[in-house]
């Protein structure tokens, strides 16, 4: 799973262009990722720390389990 | 020359037909190519007119630290809101002017080409930008190549991510940008788009020089700029106005109703703001104490006796039928909105519900889409929500306004196609 960092904080990105709506991101991180009426994400704006390792995981499972890869896991605020 | 404290400028000695390139010389005089262009830009404080209000300078300066030879201008003339005339009418008058624009923003960014992109429902404009290039061809070969391109007219293939993708690739689709401000690009080939009128704006500061161009309009929004009027007037006007000048002075030239229910801002993915702000400059510093901004120029007047509600719901469900149904959020979100706004003008049973969905609906929309599409419908859903509580309260108590039931309507609306017949490329 590569170094786990601890500084610094993300969030979890979708391209609304790729998503088509599987919903796998929700039932992988359900603590990130909502589910709209239709089925689209809606995904937990503020920024989570990467020293939330739980979340990070499943930001990383979401990431990885998404069929379409519309995912990304992008780093926000103080670089280290 | 022209005197620094008068309008028009931009459409300056407009008639029935566009300026031949002598005139346009004799008019507007040569242009001094050892001009500094970048920093009279600079100094000009102008910024672009073609909605977002980014000022120009900053854009024309990340281009120019771009690497590469290939660069492009393209001029951005597509008017995709059907409410907005001001580019056409700008190429209609002084398209040398636009082409003069471009040009010293090419030179400034050091690109080589030009591509002024008009929608291809307008054949008249196209036959003039065909001559007005013709014109310069016949007088120079130097100069960056200039091409004319006709995608087809889509409300969001005017949004400049879908006019470099329909360039690059033929299909005019907003791209996916999550970091901005983003360099678009044609190939490896970093592009600089600019609206038609800010094109022209910049032909008249690279010949005149900021100082001059700052004589008109006020400290932070400088210059003249062109305002279309539609809605309760007598016919569809552009004008040219100095920034600042109050909305009712703008009504007034432009023989609208002066005494409106409401107007909306910035088109239709705008703000509508109550009938007493008409009171106001029009210039974003102060229209941003409302939540509204000058935006593209657009001013649509909406009379005491029209139904606000009834009109959101018509540009609501345009708007959901033009989009380019990439996203999930816009491409049921927005007709969904429209049912709702359609359940409260018709009084359906569950018209109260119909409003809570809605107010869930758009907040959960917002912001999710590819490109700034569906947040204008939510903003305009909103500011309507608003503006209009009184028609609302009505129509969820059963008794809507005569408005809703007259069969004149003011917001020009095109007309719908069917999704299949929707042309993208
Ligand atoms: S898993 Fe991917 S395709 Fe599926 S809903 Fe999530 S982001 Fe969209
Ligand atoms: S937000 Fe709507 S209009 Fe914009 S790219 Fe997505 S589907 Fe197309």
């Amino acid at each position: 799973m590569g170094v786990i960092r601890r500084t610094g904080s993300f969030v979890l990105k979708v391209n609304p262009i790729l998503c088509d709506g599987f919903g796998h991101c929700h039932e992988l991180a359900p603590e990130l990722v909502d589910i709209d009426e239709w089925g689209y994400p809606i995904i937990k704006k503020d920024p989570t720390p990467f020293g939330n390792v739980r979340a990070l995981q499943s930001a990383r499972y979401a990431v990885r389990g998404c069929p379409r890869q519309a995912l990304s896991i992008e780093r926000v605020g103080d670089q280290p | 020359m022209i005197k620094a404290n008068s309008l028009p400028r931009l459409m300056h000695r407009a008639s029935g037909r566009p300026l031949s390139l002598e005139e346009h010389d004799q008019e507007f005089g040569l242009v001094d190519a050892q001009t500094d262009f970048l920093g009279e830009l600079r100094n000009s404080g102008l910024t672009g007119r073609g909605g977002a209000g980014f000022p120009t300078y900053k854009k024309v300066e990340l281009l120019s630290q771009q690497r590469g030879h290939g660069k492009f201008v393209v001029v951005n003339a597509m008017e995709g809101e059907p409410a907005s005339h001001k580019d056409l009418a700008l190429l209609n008058a002084n398209p040398h002017l636009v082409i003069d624009g471009a040009e010293m923003l090419a030179h400034m960014i050091g690109a080589k080409r030009i591509a002024i992109c008009v929608s291809r429902d307008n054949p008249i404009v196209i036959n003039n930008v065909k001559r007005a290039l013709h014109e310069r061809t016949r007088r120079s070969l130097r100069g960056p190549e200039i091409e004319l391109h006709t995608p087809p007219w889509r409300y969001v293939a005017g949004e400049e991510s879908a006019l470099v993708h329909w360039l690059d690739d033929n299909e005019s689709l907003p791209q996916y940008r999550p970091q901005r401000p983003t360099i678009l690009r044609i190939g490896r080939n970093a592009v600089l788009v600019d609206n038609a009128e800010t094109c022209a704006n910049v032909g008249l500061i690279g010949r005149f020089g900021a100082s001059w161009y700052r004589q008109l309009g006020t400290e932070s929004s400088p210059g003249s700029t062109l305002v279309s009027v539609t809605g309760a007037v007598d016919r569809a006007h552009v004008i040219e106005v100095a920034l600042g000048t109050p909305v009712k002075a703008i009504l007034e030239v432009a023989g609208a109703d002066t005494d409106p229910s409401a107007i909306l801002l910035g088109g239709y993915g705008g703000t509508w703001l109550s009938g007493d702000n008409i009171r106001l400059p029009f210039a974003t510093e102060y229209l941003k104490e409302v939540g509204a901004s000058v935006g593209a120029g657009i001013i649509m007047v909406l009379p005491k006796r029209a139904c606000g509600i009834m009109e959101t719901y018509r540009i609501t469900k345009w708007m959901a039928n033009e989009s380019a149904r990439q996203c999930g959020p816009c491409a049921f979100g927005l007709p969904a909105l429209a049912e709702d706004l359609q359940q409260l003008v018709a009084g359906g049973k569950d018209r109260k519900q119909s409003l809570d969905r809605l107010i869930h609906r758009a907040a959960e929309i917002d912001g999710r889409g590819a490109c700034k599409h569906p947040d204008g419908v939510v903003r305009m859903i909103r500011t309507a929500l608003q503006v209009f509580d009184k028609d609302l309260q009505n129509h969820i108590n059963g008794a809507p306004c005569v408005g809703s039931r007259d069969t004149k309507f003011y917001a020009t609306v095109p007309r719908h196609e069917r999704e299949e017949d929707l042309v993208w490329e």
